[in-house]
């Protein structure tokens, strides 16, 4: 069976599956419950100074896929609103309870030296294993000065990573926002200020849904709202497009990712290992479906795991790094075309017409007698863009189809249709 | 579906309306919503075409799905203005639902288009009438019946701004959906219902109580009106040949149904204890399924063909199955057996089988004992027109072009006395909407 123990920046921890900084880790209780659910790790919901935060009442909204689950999650909530003391006494006490997991501590205090001092002292007394820097709460906080206000400035980031790296003898995770232009920036900002990790991605500015009978954004506090962070399934492509920037950017090789959003069940998190993250975090999922959903996504990786022979995590980390690259080095001579298995299709016809209206007019129908349609690829037409396959509700009913050409490799910089072509 | 309760002895007014209660509830918003989520929305989408009233299914319940019960309800009347009773009475099975490409790929099960139909009708909030009729025509057209073709035709001429009557024979218009289609697929009142909103829009004037030969004549409506449309349907009942036909207990299953479908007080309708059914299309089962549901312990449904031939579908077979109804093929009527008093006590089969390709007596029969015979072996043309009109019908229907026009001037035909279609009501509105159209085009050649 495959061992998914890890050590992630020099914290061990018995899974890669920790819950991230957020509403599931606010408190003792909660934290007791998902290390008897079986999580590996958890980074504590954001600490601050006292006074704590005050939340509002509607704190949470979301989009729904066409059956009605939830698609995207969006939240209003502050950092904990319970005392700086209570939540130290709680984090002691469960890291004593629990010494082989990972607990991570997540912190958010003025962007000045002295907060940061102090409270970094106070967390590493806890005995937690780390502490994650929270650069990225994208509501509420900023308009005071934290959160993403600081993750959005490189110089910012640096400067308090440099803080913590000087006050505090933990390993120090850097949580980035989305809310950027280009991520490598952010990650670029902390590993110069010594970070040991980058964590990402935080959730992203949000509106999920209007109620048009009020004209008001969801969630609605008394007929007001105001941007959320959004999260959960919706985010994924997102925040794995960020992790693979930073794996992939020679500025910061090497640097440990622990990877977030969207991510719901053990093939999430094999994909987003395979871009380099060497631990996930998960919280939409668990709020959607308790704690327990941990075990599913256990077995899955370990099963999954043992399929492909990896013995442990490091098997498979990273391995798609590699083949991420940027456009101009995709090979131009490459060539699939889509092809229909007339035996699954069932007729609906929806690669026809997503191929006739908006792509190259490369699908042909063929009325039968009985008044439904065949369809049929026409292969001169076809670009390989896999819209129909997309579209195609029936499993393997459309495959791409390498087609064989004696060209070998030739990418855009070699390519003589490139007027700014690499000089040869 | 619960029918554990027919085997209980029923009492009560109450406890037998409850067993009269929808045979397929509705669905729920949620249901809806879940199921409307399967429409793959296909591309010349083939439940479109075996839809015999054209509706636009995909479009439907793509709005059920997007919150839009009024846009879902608006596609479907557009075509089909009788859509509420359609998804209730439809044979979905051998239609729309049939020809479902869900049915092909790994779920092996059809969208339930005729469930998310009633949907879309039932829960749409129309502010007004959904429908304008357009600038008045001044012509005027005469309906006689006001079944579904009558009212489709009627609905359409309005909104072309035509002014319509509707001459009725019955105290009520809704034709077989007031009177013929089993209590338990249109519940509440729904027929009536329906005619109302259909009256809604305007322009249509109902008569009731008036019938063709007696009240009202063709020649004068047609000396009276710019063209008369006739949707009369199938009024008269086939009969056994047999001799005792009129014994006691010998009765027609459309009479009885009609009965209890307008009875104000089931429980107080005289049930036998044992019956037996002949025919085989829908009336048939309806009157075998709802004879069990009102207490009568034995119900034999017998037909003279086997069960392939028969005209109820495989599904409407199944529900009778469900009631705990016996079928029994391949038999064929031959002696009404009755008592000294003149009552039926039993009826006498004889066996059939193919024999060079026809339908051939055998030397054995059986009999069944039962206080009463309900013959549902089909209805017939009755056309009480003046003799000097003489109206062309050829094989028991009246003849019409591809127009819905008959032999007479200014007259039109559709529904279920006419040769086209197979008598669904579905079909009856197409061809009441295509005769309007017709209508239209020959009252006012020059309006396109």
């Amino acid at each position: 069976m495959a061992d998914l123990s890890i050590e992630f920046a020099g914290i061990k921890s018995p899974n890669p599956f920790w819950l991230a900084s957020a509403p599931p880790t606010d408190k003792a209780y909660n934290v007791e419950r998902a290390f008897e659910a079986g999580w590996g790790g958890v980074v504590w919901k954001t600490l601050g100074e006292d006074p704590a935060a005050v939340n509002v009442s509607s704190r949470y909204s979301a989009t729904y896929d066409a059956f009605g689950n939830v698609a995207g999650f969006n939240n209003i909530e502050l950092i904990t609103d319970r005392s700086l003391d209570i939540n130290l006494r709680e984090i002691e006490a469960v890291k004593k309870s629990w010494p082989d997991r990972a607990l991570i501590v997540s912190l958010m205090v003025p962007c000045e030296e002295s907060p940061w001092k102090k409270i970094l002292k106070m967390v590493e007394q806890t005995g937690a294993d780390g502490i994650e820097l929270n650069f990225g709460c994208p509501h509420g906080m900023p308009e005071r000065g934290m959160g993403a206000a600081v993750g959005q400035v490189p110089e910012y980031v640096q400067m308090v990573t440099r803080w913590c790296k000087q006050y505090s003898t933990l390993p120090v995770i850097v949580k980035l926002t989305p809310n950027i232009t280009d991520i490598r920036l952010s990650s670029r900002a902390a590993h110069a200020g010594g970070a040991d990790a980058v964590s990402l991605i935080n959730t992203i500015n949000s509106i999920t849904s209007i109620d048009l009978d009020n004209m008001v954004a969801r969630p609605n506090v008394d007929g007001k709202s105001t941007h959320g962070g959004y999260c959960g399934p919706a985010v994924k492509p997102i925040a794995m497009n960020m992790v693979s920037e930073i794996a992939r950017d020679t500025h910061t090789q090497g640097l440990p990712i622990s990877g977030i959003g969207g991510i719901s069940n053990w093939r999430d998190a094999a994909e987003f290992i395979s871009l380099g993250s060497g631990s996930v975090q998960v919280c939409t999922a668990a709020m959607i479906y308790g704690f327990r959903i941990v075990q599913e996504m256990k077995s899955g990786l370990s099963d999954w795991m043992d399929s492909k022979g990896y013995e442990k995590i490091s098997d498979f980390q990273g391995l798609a790094v590699p083949n991420t690259t940027d456009w101009k080095y995709l090979n131009m001579n490459y060539k699939v075309i889509a092809s229909i298995d007339d035996d699954k299709c069932i007729g609906c016809g929806r690669c026809y017409i997503g191929c006739e209206d908006t792509s190259h007019q490369a699908i042909k129908p063929l009325a039968q007698a009985d008044g439904t349609n065949k369809f049929e690829i026409i292969e001169e037409e076809c670009v390989g863009c896999n819209l129909c396959q997309i579209t195609c509700p029936v499993d393997d009913c459309i495959t791409m189809v390498k087609q064989d050409n004696d060209q070998g490799y030739m990418n855009w910089t070699q390519d003589s249709r490139n007027p700014y072509r690499d000089a040869s | 579906m619960n029918l554990t309760h027919t085997a209980l002895s029923i009492s009560g007014q109450d406890a037998l309306n409850e067993l009269f209660n929808d045979i397929k509830p509705a669905l729920t918003e949620r249901q809806a919503l879940l199921e409307s989520a399967r429409c793959l929305y296909c591309y010349d989408a083939p439940c479109i075409k075996a839809c015999p009233s054209d509706i636009n299914i995909p479009s439907f319940i793509t709005q059920i799905h997007a919150h839009n019960n009024e846009g879902a309800a608006k596609v479907i009347y557009e075509n089909n203005i009788l859509g509420g009773s359609c998804a209730r009475v439809c044979p979905t099975e051998i239609l729309c639902e049939e020809s479902c490409v869900r049915n092909k790929e790994a779920e092996c099960s059809p969208v339930l288009i005729g469930q998310l139909q009633r949907f879309a009708t039932d829960n749409a909030r129309f502010v007004g009438h959904p429908f304008a009729r357009e600038d008045t025509t001044g012509k005027k057209i005469a309906i006689i019946g006001a079944g579904p073709a009558g009212l489709s035709c009627a609905h359409r001429l309005a909104l072309k701004g035509h002014e319509v009557e509707i001459f009725e024979a019955n105290q009520k218009a809704g034709g077989l959906n007031e009177y013929g289609i089993a209590k338990y697929k249109l519940t509440d009142n729904f027929a009536q219902k329906e005619v109302d909103f259909i009256l809604g829009v305007g322009g249509i004037t109902l008569h009731t109580n008036k019938a063709l030969g007696k009240d009202i004549n063709l020649k004068a409506l047609t000396a009276q009106f710019d063209a008369v449309f006739l949707a009369i349907g199938l009024q008269n009942t086939r009969q056994l040949m047999l001799a005792n036909e009129n014994a006691t207990g010998m009765q027609n299953a459309v009479d009885y149904i009609k009965v209890l479908r307008q009875s104000t007080d089931i429980s107080a309708l005289e049930i036998p204890v044992r019956a037996v059914v002949i025919g085989a299309g829908n009336t048939a089962i309806d009157i075998a399924c709802q004879l069990r549901r009102l207490g009568t312990e034995d119900v034999t449904l017998v037909y003279r063909r086997g069960e392939a031939d028969m005209g109820a579908t495989s599904h409407e077979q199944m529900i009778a199955r469900d009631h705990q109804v016996r079928i029994r093929t391949w038999s064929r009527p031959d002696t009404i057996i009755t008592d000294a008093s003149g009552a039926v006590t039993a009826m006498r089969f004889r066996r059939t089988h193919i024999e060079s390709g026809s339908l051939t007596d055998t030397e054995h029969t059986f009999d069944i004992p039962c206080e009463a015979v309900f013959k549902a072996v089909g209805q017939t043309l009755h056309t009480p027109i003046e003799d000097n009109y003489p109206l062309h019908v050829s094989s028991g229907k009246v003849e019409v072009d591809k127009h819905f026009k008959t032999n007479i001037g200014k007259v039109f035909a559709g529904g279920d006395c006419t040769q086209v279609g197979q008598d669904l009501t579905v079909e009856a509105v197409q061809q009441g909407k295509l005769a309007a159209l017709s209508i239209h085009d020959y009252l006012l050649p020059s309006s396109h």
